[in-house]
């Protein structure tokens, strides 16, 4: 960032730093790698102020102020961290943890789904000081098997109702009740396929406790080995949006939305989301196949395969003409297909009998 | 698409035409939604309401194939209220004053009775695009699979360029993709007109260019289209090589098709299922699928991502590139060395100019935006910035003309087809994910629920739909998605192969199937 961009300063753990108008003290401090602790936060959201962890001190105010929904003002004083608001952050981490059923849930629930846990460990705060209230009733009774809603480890931060309103644009979750009452739900109280509910995923994605939980990940949690993740593009349509696939040796499972994928930012659909199984599926050709004599297609090697295919290419040209092949390149698979698909033809056979599958 | 996908969020009026983006882009869309809370204004044209159709400020609900008309109404408008860009048309523009004149036979009043929509609602509509500061166009297959697809793609650009809602942020001509590289498949030249960037194949300069890489020259006709060829199946083509479509079930008339792929001396197909077409085929070759492959695509909006490896393979399945080089190898030709994706993939942005900046390495972070013409070129986010890339837009005089089947006595209603948010193309993929028939297990036909009564249907009850081609029997859906005398079926579910029935027409121009349009007759089982 460049000074012209910026248009004041302020101090900052005693530093004085550049702030862009319109920034809050949060993305100016984020922006300075300080660790202010967030759970309603979520960087594509508007800021919502309700989980209070993110305060910090501002010289001349009385109490902390959130730093997610202050914005930064000339000559601001700020200390991200002092034992005051230390103690209100591990204090409000105590009542948070005493709300909900699992502190800790599995890592497949979904992309943000550590987040509450982290915090408890950092703030030391598995210390059963406050008996909460339960808050939230789960809804085993919902039969979709995308996602699941275990409101018995909510926290009411919203994030899924925010994430559904502003970033995907359906509306489709809502609150009832306040308090320790509080409940997510939709519309009539149904379940997810009855409401305006895409099944996208983006409220799975953004909730902080595992509450929301990718029910297709969580049902292969108990497979073997080190999650690793591949940075790809999603294989249904057009927009391309970047995807992060979980892989545990040779299974998948799991798919994370990229944040940073340029087409995307962070969102997907339910096609991107969830329907990946189809690349381990039983139904999938594992071997080359070549018709018989008793007109069956019949497994073999790449050898006899290969040969058999240019034989009946090459015979077609041979009793026919060069202009007796055709070829279709296919808009599903990637460059280099389509690409070797018209070299074949062009190259090989010297015409532009190539198309790809774009006219029906 | 000519501008950038977050560009969605910036126009002050928004222009879908012949686009289900919700269910068919799903996460283009939801810039669409973000721009609309933040006051943009939507217009949507369709024959069904779809969810685009409820969130519009203006809902243009025209007959299926009568957009030209529509649009022509709406340049009416234009140009009579003073809304036409008087200094792009100079500074940019050529026939302008022809465009004009042509434009102002054509007033709303007609292009009611041609597409049904109220001459006041085309107004309106035109006046707000006309006078929009940023007004975007955003289009599918709604737009293309007519026989006048490409008088349709041609009226959207004359709204552009009499507005200059071309060139700028948040404005422009934007055709959505449907598949995740079909845009690539084009710029890597499968296409019987061009080579790689779509430099033609009867400029005897590029067959040059290429006969230097390629070892020997190629024709300098064009080639047949797919469709051309299907036609030619068992006379002049007789071994067919197919990799990664199933033609069978996507394509119109399927009688006709699967006949064609039948009358074939040889058929080798590349697939990683055994498609309905796969099935037709001598020689079946198993390929790796995605997360299984490394290599490139592009989107939409021309951007240029790399696609990686996840997991291995199952069995004997090899890359498609890897497996045509090998038929090509034993077909006797030279020149197919290939040993990686990398290699082909620099090859082909040596020999293309909207990839000569580009390589393998180079496009690690997916920031590039084609046309990249050097090294250290940014790429190009918006097209056509300074000038068009034949220097002037050029107006187009286009007339309405009749979808290549109508209405009548034996066939009277409407079908028109589409995709549906669950489900993808032939659900190859999606019908083998689990939990994808938990929300759409089957197909059904959508009919007014007024028409449900009428013609003596039953909601969740069976209907034969039947075509000068063919007839399928579909449960019916009362909806009011539909409008009266119009309904709608995806081409998804191989056990209601709505395909029996379309391939009435193709544009002259492209060859691409009118899809969108098919005369049935609808009647209770």
């Amino acid at each position: 960032m460049t000074d012209q961009n910026l248009d004041f300063s302020i101090t900052l753990d005693g530093e004085k730093v550049a702030v862009r108008r319109g920034e809050t003290i949060y993305e100016v401090a984020e922006r300075h790698r300080k660790e202010i602790p967030t759970l309603c936060y979520d960087p594509r959201l508007e800021p919502f102020g309700a989980c209070r962890l993110c305060i910090v001190e501002l010289e001349g105010a009385r109490n902390p102020v959130a730093s997610c929904t202050t914005r930064a003002e000339a000559g601001m004083k700020i200390t991200t961290r002092s034992a005051r608001v230390e103690m209100h952050r591990r204090v409000l981490m105590e009542m948070v943890a005493s709300e909900n059923r699992d502190l800790d849930v599995p890592v497949e629930s979904g992309y943000a789904s550590q987040e509450m846990a982290t915090l408890i460990d950092r703030y030391d705060a598995r210390s059963g000081r406050f008996i909460g209230e339960k808050s939230g009733a789960s809804r085993p009774d919902d039969p979709n098997p995308f996602i699941l809603r275990d409101y018995e480890n909510c926290i009411s931060c919203y994030r899924c109702v925010r994430v559904c309103a502003e970033q995907e644009g359906d509306y489709a979750i809502s609150i009832m009740n306040r308090g320790f009452e509080t409940q997510i739900t939709t519309e009539f109280g149904g379940h997810l396929k009855e409401s305006a509910c895409t099944f996208c995923g983006q409220c799975i994605q953004t909730c902080p406790t595992g509450a929301l939980g990718d029910l297709k990940s969580l049902a292969r949690k108990d497979i073997p080995g080190e999650t690793e993740s591949t940075r790809t593009i999603c294989p249904y349509c057009g927009v391309g949006c970047s995807v992060d696939i979980q892989t545990r040796g040779d299974q998948i499972v799991g798919i994370l939305p990229a944040m940073d994928g340029p087409a995307n930012e962070g969102a997907l659909c339910v096609k991107g989301q969830f329907a990946f199984d189809f690349v381990g599926h039983p139904d999938r050709l594992k071997d080359p196949l070549v018709r018989g004599e008793d007109g069956e297609l019949h497994p073999t090697d790449w050898d006899t395969a290969l040969d058999r295919a240019a034989d009946g290419l090459r015979g077609a040209m041979d009793e026919h003409g060069r202009h007796a092949i055709y070829g279709v390149a296919s808009g599903r698979a990637p460059h280099e297909a389509a690409y070797m698909m018209q070299r074949l033809i062009r190259a090989g056979l010297g015409t532009n009998q190539i198309d790809n599958c774009s006219r029906a | 698409m000519s501008n950038p996908l977050v560009d969605m969020e910036k126009p002050d009026v928004i222009f879908c035409i012949g686009t289900n983006m919700t269910e068919c882009h799903p996460v283009a869309a939801t810039r669409i939604k973000r721009a609309i809370a933040k006051g943009a204004k939507l217009i949507v044209a369709d024959p069904r309401k779809i969810p685009l159709a409820e969130m519009a400020d203006l809902y243009l609900p025209l007959r299926v194939g009568s957009d030209a008309a529509l649009l022509l109404g709406m340049a009416h408008v234009i140009a009579r209220e003073g809304l036409a860009d008087e200094e792009f048309m100079a500074a940019r523009t050529t026939e302008q004053a022809e465009f004009l004149e042509h434009v102002a036979e054509y007033p709303p009043e007609w292009a009611e009775s041609i597409s049904g929509v109220d001459a006041k609602l085309i107004e309106e509509a035109a006046k707000w695009y006309g006078a929009a500061d940023r007004g975007a166009i955003y289009y599918t297959l709604g737009i293309t699979e007519h026989i006048c697809g490409v008088d349709n793609v041609q009226s959207l650009c004359n709204l552009a360029l009499m507005t200059g809602n071309i060139g700028r942020e948040g404005t422009g001509i934007n055709p959505m993709r449907g598949q995740n590289n079909i845009q690539g498949a084009g710029d890597c030249g499968a296409l019987p007109n061009n080579y790689a960037g779509f430099q033609p194949v009867t400029d005897p300069a590029n067959q040059a260019k290429f006969a230097a890489v390629y070892g020997r020259e190629t024709d300098l006709e064009l080639g047949p289209t797919k469709v051309q060829a299907l036609d030619m199946c068992g006379d002049r083509i007789r071994a067919m090589l197919i990799d990664g479509e199933n033609t069978v079930v996507t394509d119109p008339d399927r009688k006709h098709c699967e006949h064609a792929l039948k009358s074939l001396d040889a058929l080798v197909v590349i697939d990683i299922f055994l498609t309905e077409t796969a099935a037709l085929a001598d020689v079946v070759l198993p390929a790796t699928a995605w997360a299984e492959t490394d290599g490139v695509c592009a989107n939409t909006e021309r951007r240029v991502q790399r696609l990686r490896k996840a997991v291995d393979p199952p069995g004997q399945a090899r890359p498609d590139w890897w497996i045509l080089n090998e038929l090509a190898r034993r077909m006797g030709f030279d020149g197919f060395e290939f040993e990686s994706a990398k290699e082909i993939f620099n090859e082909l942005c040596s020999l293309s100019p909207i990839y000569a900046g580009l390589d393998w390495d180079r496009i690690e972070h997916g920031e590039y935006q084609w046309p990249v013409p050097e090294e250290g070129h940014p790429g190009t986010p918006i097209l056509h910035q300074e000038e068009f890339v034949n220097g002037r837009g050029i107006f187009q005089m286009i007339t309405y003309r009749d979808p290549a089947e109508t209405i009548d006595h034996e066939y009277p209603v409407w079908l028109t087809t589409g995709r549906r948010l669950a489900s993808y193309h032939t659900r190859t993929q999606t019908g083998r994910s689990e939990g994808i028939d938990y929300l759409l297990p089957e197909e059904t036909l959508e009919v007014n629920p007024g028409d449900v009564a009428d013609w003596g249907l039953e909601h969740g009850g069976w209907a034969k739909l039947s075509s000068p081609r063919g007839s399928v029997q579909i449960k019916v859906e009362a909806t009011d998605r539909s409008p009266r005398g119009t309904v709608f079926a995806s081409f998804s579910f191989n056990n209601v192969p709505v395909n029996f029935l379309t391939g009435g027409g193709y544009d002259p121009v492209t060859d691409t199937a009118e899809l969108k349009v098919c005369p049935v007759r609808v009647e209770p089982v």
